[in-house]
């Protein structure tokens, strides 16, 4: 079974996040960058399958910056056999579709049975992406799963969704996406860390998967203004004498809250 | 389609387990009535359309296009894809609105994949100006606005629920039946569904106006009563922490925060939470918030416009009698 894992570098949640105000692309300067939290998790559910069936492969797949690379070894490290890069100037600020398209291509050209991504990234927050992936893949998605269960042939799993909890199944090949429900990831230890130096790590541009990032006959989503809002002021802070609740309802009486 | 309007928006209402329209559809027809002539897609089991068709016109629907099918209960998401693609091709919409759903985002997903539409996602309002449809977005936890569109052709919208105030007017009920043919794209298998009805009156926490929230200084499953007691004191939805979900203290779709809901209520209320930076990206652009927490060095002071270092089992219990005295 080979399974793909989709994983993004994006700047660290814990830290101040900025956007350019000239590109509307992140400041990659201005914080820290990471593996996102989810993409780690999709990650462990992958590994935690493979450690108890052999002859699965684990590759971890991001499209991103050329400097993510470190980032994206994280994932070696934590006991991916493999990882697939594709970084490329003319896929800086591609939008989903750009990024759906040339996603969907490496994951053609590396093969898959199934794919895990994140349910919603902490910087896009499209939640979109598995959907997007199974269409243009011609295979079923099964998305915002809280519970996963991959067996030879098929994978099932429990969805929270708007009013209930749903059971799905699917035939692989698949593409799911996971919810922060799942177990946190494990961490990579020293001997994952050395072994990742040795693990096959393929750097793809967008014109090896046949992607043209400027082809303008395709529609493509732009952002057309960006403005940074004044942060949020501290107001009033009190030491509860004895009285912090009848203070905090005469605010909100004062200030028509109630 | 006969009489196609001038500036159609194509509007994926999205139904209830129990067949009835979500929550979402006020907002989404309100959003769509500003920047053109909202035409309401409802995908529903046989039997339903009808009644739903009228409630869409009640809530502004121009014209109801509607799919009876049972393939819904059992395929995920391609039968309400297969539909979308149906009907944007008889209407021609300049833009598709669908909420931003779990559902929602992967019919949004898929349909934008299959028609090479561009797609913005979680926007919390959309306009138009002299080149189209323009989609607003709150990101990095309201810290900046961001206008997107499309290069040409419709763009595909998902809008953040509860996010829309506007309302469209009542209109009379148009309904057309649409022909699909099922495009057989391979699809996930629902094998059951279990719903959940919330034993309680108490608002819904996405759009809600007041929302009070407990995090992980609430200490217990037991003790967080203390903040359903005072949500209900205040008529407000109740959210939590993502420590508080993690702890069990209250089920996940009441998290507040980067992967939780986003909430822009007149007030909100922080309990027992700390106000680590995810969660605030959840609720920092709400009107007035009011913090309690034991720690006078908790960041959630740095947003709060009244704050109480104090321990919540002693104040909220005491807020909670003098706006019980107040009523009386
Ligand atoms: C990728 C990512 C996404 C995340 N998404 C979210 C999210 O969506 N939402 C979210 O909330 N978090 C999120 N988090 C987690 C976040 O970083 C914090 O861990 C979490 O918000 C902490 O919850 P808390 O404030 O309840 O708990 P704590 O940080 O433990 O704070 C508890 C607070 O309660 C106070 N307290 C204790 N007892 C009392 C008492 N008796 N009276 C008054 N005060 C008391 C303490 O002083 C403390 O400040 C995310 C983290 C990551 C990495
Ligand atoms: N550039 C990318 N490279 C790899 N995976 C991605 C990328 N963008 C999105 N994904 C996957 O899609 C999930 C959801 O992302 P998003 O659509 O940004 O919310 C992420 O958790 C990843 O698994």
């Amino acid at each position: 079974m080979k399974i793909i894992v989709l994983v993004k570098e994006v700047p660290d949640t814990y830290g101040q996040r900025k956007l350019d105000l000239e590109t509307g692309i992140a400041d990659r300067a201005a914080s820290e960058a990471v593996l996102d939290e989810i993409g780690e998790r999709a990650l462990e559910v992958a590994l935690a399958y493979a450690d108890s069936h052999d002859g699965t492969e684990v590759v971890v797949m991001s499209m991103a910056p050329e400097s993510a690379t470190a980032t994206i070894r994280k994932g070696l490290a934590m006991g991916a056999a493999s990882a697939v890069h594709i970084t490329d100037p003319g896929l800086a600020a591609a939008d989903l579709g750009l990024t759906a398209r040339t996603l969907a291509a490496a994951i053609r050209r590396t093969g898959f049975d199934l794919v895990i991504a994140g349910n919603l990234s902490t910087d896009g927050s499209g939640g979109v992406m598995a959907a997007m992936l199974a269409e243009l893949l011609g295979v079923p998605n099964a998305t915002a799963l809280s519970s996963v269960e991959i067996a030879e042939g098929s994978v099932a799993g429990a969805r929270e969704v708007e009013g209930g909890t749903m059971r799905v199944t699917a035939e692989l090949p698949a593409v799911v996406s996971i919810t922060e429900a799942l177990p946190d990831a494990r961490y990579p230890n020293f001997k994952g860390i050395m072994a990742a130096k040795k693990k096959p790590f393929e750097t793809l541009s967008a014109a090896d998967l046949g992607i043209d990032p400027q082809d303008l006959s395709t529609a493509v989503s732009i952002m057309t203004a960006i403005a940074e809002k004044p942060p949020r002021t501290a107001g009033v802070k009190i030491v509860d004498e004895g009285d912090g609740g009848t203070r905090i309802a005469e605010f909100l009486i004062e200030n028509r809250l109630v | 389609m006969t009489d196609r309007p001038a500036d159609p928006i194509l509007v994926l209402l999205e139904t209830t387990p129990n067949g009835e329209l979500a929550t979402s559809t006020a907002g989404l027809l309100g959003a769509a009535s500003r920047i053109g002539t909202p035409v309401a897609l409802v995908v529903v089991a046989p039997g339903r359309a009808q009644a739903l068709a009228e409630q869409s016109a009640a809530a502004g629907a121009e014209k109801v296009l509607v799919v009876e099918t049972d393939a819904t209960q059992a395929e995920l998401t391609t039968p309400q894809v297969d539909a979308l693609a149906a009907a944007a091709g008889a209407v021609g919409p300049d833009a598709v609105l669908i909420p931003n759903s779990i559902h929602g985002r992967d019919i949004a997903g898929r349909f934008a994949a299959r028609t090479g539409a561009p797609i913005a996602v979680d926007a919390v309002g959309v306009s138009r100006d002299d080149e189209g449809i323009v989609a607003h977005h709150s990101v990095y936890g309201g810290a900046y606005d961001v206008d997107s569109a499309a290069t040409f052709g419709p763009l595909v919208v998902t809008v953040r629920q509860g996010a829309v105030d506007a309302r469209a007017e009542a209109r009379p009920v148009v309904v057309e039946a649409l022909e699909v043919s099922p495009s057989g794209a391979a699809s996930a298998a629902i094998e059951s569904f279990e719903a959940v009805t919330e034993a309680s009156s108490r608002p819904e926490l996405r759009g809600a106006t007041r929302v009070v929230s407990g995090g992980r200084g609430l200490g217990s499953a037991e003790q967080f009563a203390l903040v359903d007691e005072l949500a209900d004191a205040l008529g407000a939805a109740v959210g939590a922490s993502r420590a508080a979900v993690d702890a069990g203290y209250i089920p996940a779709n009441h998290q507040v925060g980067q992967t939780g809901v986003s909430v822009s209520p007149q007030l909100y209320v922080a309990l027992g939470i700390s106000g680590a930076i995810q969660h605030r990206a959840g609720m920092q652009t709400a009107k007035n918030i009011v913090a309690v927490n034991k720690d006078p060095d908790a960041p959630i002071f740095e947003v709060a416009d009244f704050g109480v270092v104090g321990d919540v089992f002693t104040v909220v219990p005491q807020l909670i009698s003098a706006l019980a005295e107040r009523k009386r």
